[in-house]
């Protein structure tokens, strides 16, 4: 089995919030192999954005230790800490907030190469045409401002955003939720090609089954900050042990229901 | 800009920023040399359209050269008080913790001091000139820029955007430059049509009281001067007094027009 591109141990994390404790994480233990998709799935407040925002180091942790890339995650400070954020990174849910309301998308993708030293000024632009291409965008968008593009079109730049550091995994805190159903189905199959062909890890947010069973290898179900179940898709949605998953598997519209007895 | 209080506001601003430029243009000489007989009436002598005070210095250079003072007090006030007002706020609120308790009771100390008798102590302390007056105004007013760039930066470093900042890697610094402090300044330029306003009444209530710079006309001297001779010359109070009346209008009415052209365009965009 392939060395895991991120594993976390015993992750725990506590808010205090107007004096009253909220355990948001755990003892979270989570791993998440090469190439691979985990969907972690649970109810608002359950603690998967916490998790997401503990592992991008947005957060800190309370206890528990990350390796990244074999790695001590948590460990890292100042200058070696912000080098290394380009191998994690992450997609936010509402592609609008997402972005400093004053830049343009070819600013926004052009930030990753320059703090990086992964392209110089003047390969920049071709390189900021090439990220848009990539995610199914016309290079002349880049001289357009982030508010002037549709909601889809805007979570594009958002992937081709986090694709321009060449991170090792990518989170996606519920990507389609803010987005119409018609465009999910685009952003869901451009983040399948892209893990097919760039070999990207994935963890994959969602507080419903019906879309992450169609992208995830792994599912993690959490319930109040705890991984109440983990396995392999199939494994899950075929036989979910907890009370959690089977809630949460019945809540997936199932086609076959309609024909049986 | 097309609300009729904004464009009446850049009438008068516009007008008394001419003046301000031209007088030294019409009036080369020194506002306070004695040019005439004392006590002349407006109106009456060609060269002296305004008349002239009680020491024969003439009102309209006075005016002129007055627009002058107080509109680079009020500008440059609003300046300082901008200036620190953000470096502390953005400060007290990236930093938190004590860092923010400390730098906000500072703040605390000097809002609590009325800002009048601040400026006052500070230009009987250190004696006055051009420069003490503006840093004196501005030591009461940057604690308003200060508190709110605080509150704009505490709702703004917690938005998904500053957060994508520091995913890619971007320095701390640059995060604050870049991405929170010009989505936190909107708001606190509304702020400096105020402090622009309250600078230049200050000024002139410190030149009233004899605290002004004395090698400088201000509008507030001129009122003190005329006031000796209110029942006889009431026009030596009167034209400075309109003057200050027009600054602070205009400035009040410019911001206003600026406020609304600012909100339209956000509800607009």
């Amino acid at each position: 089995m392939p060395e895991p591109v991120l594993i976390a141990q015993n992750l725990c994390k506590t808010f205090i919030s107007r004096g009253r404790r909220v355990t948001a994480l755990d003892d979270v233990s989570l791993t998440i192999a090469p190439g691979e998709t985990l969907g972690l799935v649970g109810a608002s407040g359950s603690g998967k954005s916490t998790f997401a925002r503990v592992l991008l180091r947005l957060l800190p942790a309370d206890a528990g230790t990350v390796r990244l890339l074999g790695e001590d995650w948590l460990k890292l400070r100042g200058r070696a800490l912000r080098a290394r954020r380009r191998s994690i990174q992450m997609v936010f849910q509402d592609p609008l907030a997402a972005f400093n309301p004053r830049a343009t998308i070819g600013g926004v993708l052009a930030d990753p190469l320059r703090i990086h030293g992964l392209a110089d000024r003047a390969a920049r632009p071709a390189r900021v045409g090439a990220l848009l291409e990539r995610v199914g965008l016309p290079a002349s968008y880049a001289v357009r401002g982030v508010h002037e593009v549709s909601g889809g079109e805007r979570q594009r730049v958002a992937i081709a955003r986090a694709l321009a550091a060449r991170p090792s995994l990518i989170v996606f805190d519920e990507p389609v939720s803010a987005l119409d159903q018609s465009i999910r189905g685009q952003i869901l199959k451009l983040m399948a090609d892209l893990q097919k062909s760039e070999g990207f890890s994935y963890v994959f947010i969602a507080h419903d089954l019906a879309v992450v069973r169609l992208v995830s290898h792994q599912v993690a179900i959490m319930e109040s900050g705890r991984i109440v179940e983990t396995g392999p898709t199939p494994q899950i949605i075929a036989n979910p042990r907890s009370q959690t998953g089977r809630a949460l598997v019945a809540a997936v519209p199932h086609l076959h229901r309609r024909n049986a007895p | 800009m097309h609300s009729p209080e904004g464009v009446a506001g850049l009438c008068l601003i516009v007008l008394l920023a001419a003046m301000a430029f031209a007088a030294p243009l019409l009036y080369p000489g020194d506002p306070l040399a004695i040019v005439g007989r004392a006590l002349t009436a407006p109106f009456t002598d060609p060269a002296l359209p305004l008349g002239t005070d009680r020491l024969g210095r003439d009102v309209a250079a006075g005016l002129m050269h007055g627009a002058r003072t107080s509109l680079l007090v009020g500008l440059a006030t609003a300046l300082v008080a901008l200036a620190a007002g953000t470096l502390v706020g953005t400060v007290a609120g990236l930093a938190g913790g004590l860092m923010d308790e400390a730098l906000m009771r500072v703040v605390d100390a000097f809002q609590i001091v009325p800002g009048f008798l601040l400026a006052l102590a500070f230009v009987s302390v250190t004696g006055a000139s051009l420069p003490v007056i503006i840093l004196a105004i501005g030591l009461s007013a940057w604690t308003g820029p200060a508190r709110l760039v605080r509150a704009e930066v505490l709702s703004i470093r917690e938005r998904d955007y500053v957060a994508a900042a520091r995913v890619i890697g971007m320095h701390p610094a640059e995060v604050a430059l870049r991405e929170v402090l010009p989505n936190a300044l909107p708001p606190v330029l509304a702020l400096t049509a105020v402090i622009v306003a309250t600078a230049v009444l200050v000024e002139a209530a410190l030149s009233f009281l004899g605290l002004g710079d004395p090698n400088v006309v201000t509008w507030g001297s001129m009122i003190a001067e005329g006031r000796n001779v209110l029942r006889t010359a009431p026009h030596l109070s009167m034209v400075p007094g309109l003057g200050l009346v027009a600054t602070v209008l205009g400035v009040y009415l410019l911001g206003e027009g600026l406020a609304d052209a600012m909100a339209g365009r956000k509800a607009r965009g």
